[in-house]
């Protein structure tokens, strides 16, 4: 894929989700294995109110789909991937009032996994707030299509819907 | 707020949760039954990651249960000032589909610095886990 396809994917990921646009993720960089993402700096997710430091959760977010972005980015052809672990490293608080981003870089991939590292910073990824190492399931929909989640759990004896 | 968390149980709870405005901005909230919490996630559009699925954000579900982790901490540990995370490891399990999504947090050891604390988050079936996290978090304790 060219770098203008990745891109198209990357500004999919950002707006297609609602978490993502929620957060206000923006892609900075895409291309060869590695993606940069913004997330902007607002008061309603922050994590700790004495500090005005942005949540955990969100660094953990912005890294899970920054890593997610990389991956696309490695991949000669479009797949549905999913998140199989990932572990996260708080090397400091962030700086309260400013911009985090975060770059990923598929390192490796195999022909079922992604292999991805990440680190999330203000300025200087070589000072990071954040490091993430994580390993994605590549192909992951496993034949399931669109909505597959709306439908009622096998376990459910709720009649005759398949 | 630091007296609120010196407090009761369900004080020190609804304290922290209302505190961290990540926490309203996702829509967790807790139940405390004795001294067993269940930290739940309502489903809305606004968590979903995948909308083709559709399939809640994993950075979502991670986030839920560092929060479950810190909230279990709050209420076996009088703390001035949050715990900071040192590190999470996450695992994902299922996708989290567009239900409630429920998480308990088990404390296995508490030090006089460190917590290890472990998560399991589930929606229907507390037996099927859609994902779980382990993690360690820095105290800093009431006297200091």
């Amino acid at each position: 894929m060219t770098d203008e396809e990745h891109r198209a994917i990357a500004q999919a990921m950002n707006e297609g989700s609602p978490q993502a646009k929620a957060l206000g993720f923006e892609t900075l960089e895409i291309g060869h294995a590695v993606a940069i993402l913004k997330v902007p700096y607002r008061p309603e997710i922050v994590g700790d109110p004495e500090t005005g430091v942005i949540a955990g959760g969100v660094v953990t977010t912005l890294l899970d789909h920054t890593c997610g972005q990389a991956v696309h980015a490695a991949q000669s052809e479009w797949g549905f991937i999913a998140t199989l672990d990932l572990r996260i490293d708080y090397m400091r608080p962030a700086e309260p009032g400013r911009d985090i981003k975060a770059r990923a870089h598929c390192y490796k991939l195999t022909r079922s996994i992604a292999f991805v590292r990440a680190v999330a910073y203000e300025d200087d990824p070589d000072d990071p707030i954040a490091a993430a190492q994580a390993a994605f399931m590549l192909d992951s929909s496993a034949g399931r299509k669109p909505g597959a989640n709306f439908k009622p759990p096998r376990e459910s004896n709720s009649g005759d819907v398949v | 707020m630091s007296d609120a968390l010196l407090g009761s149980a369900q004080e020190r709870l609804n304290a922290v949760l209302a505190s961290i405005p990540y926490a309203r901005f996702i829509g967790v909230r807790a139940e405390l039954a004795g001294d067993e919490m269940t930290a739940v996630l309502p489903f809305s559009d606004l968590i979903v990651g995948n909308p083709i699925l559709p399939a809640i954000h994993g950075g979502v579900l991670g986030a839920f249960m560092e929060m479950t982790a810190l909230a279990q901490l709050s209420i076996v540990e009088p703390l001035k000032r949050q715990p900071r995370t040192i590190d999470v490891s996450i695992e994902y399990l299922r996708s989290g589909r567009p239900l409630v999504t429920y998480a308990r947090a088990e404390i296995k050891k508490v030090g006089r610095r460190i917590a290890n604390v472990h998560v399991e988050a589930w929606q229907e079936q507390r037996a099927n886990p859609i994902a779980a996290l382990r993690g360690h978090f820095l105290l800093s304790s009431a006297e200091e």
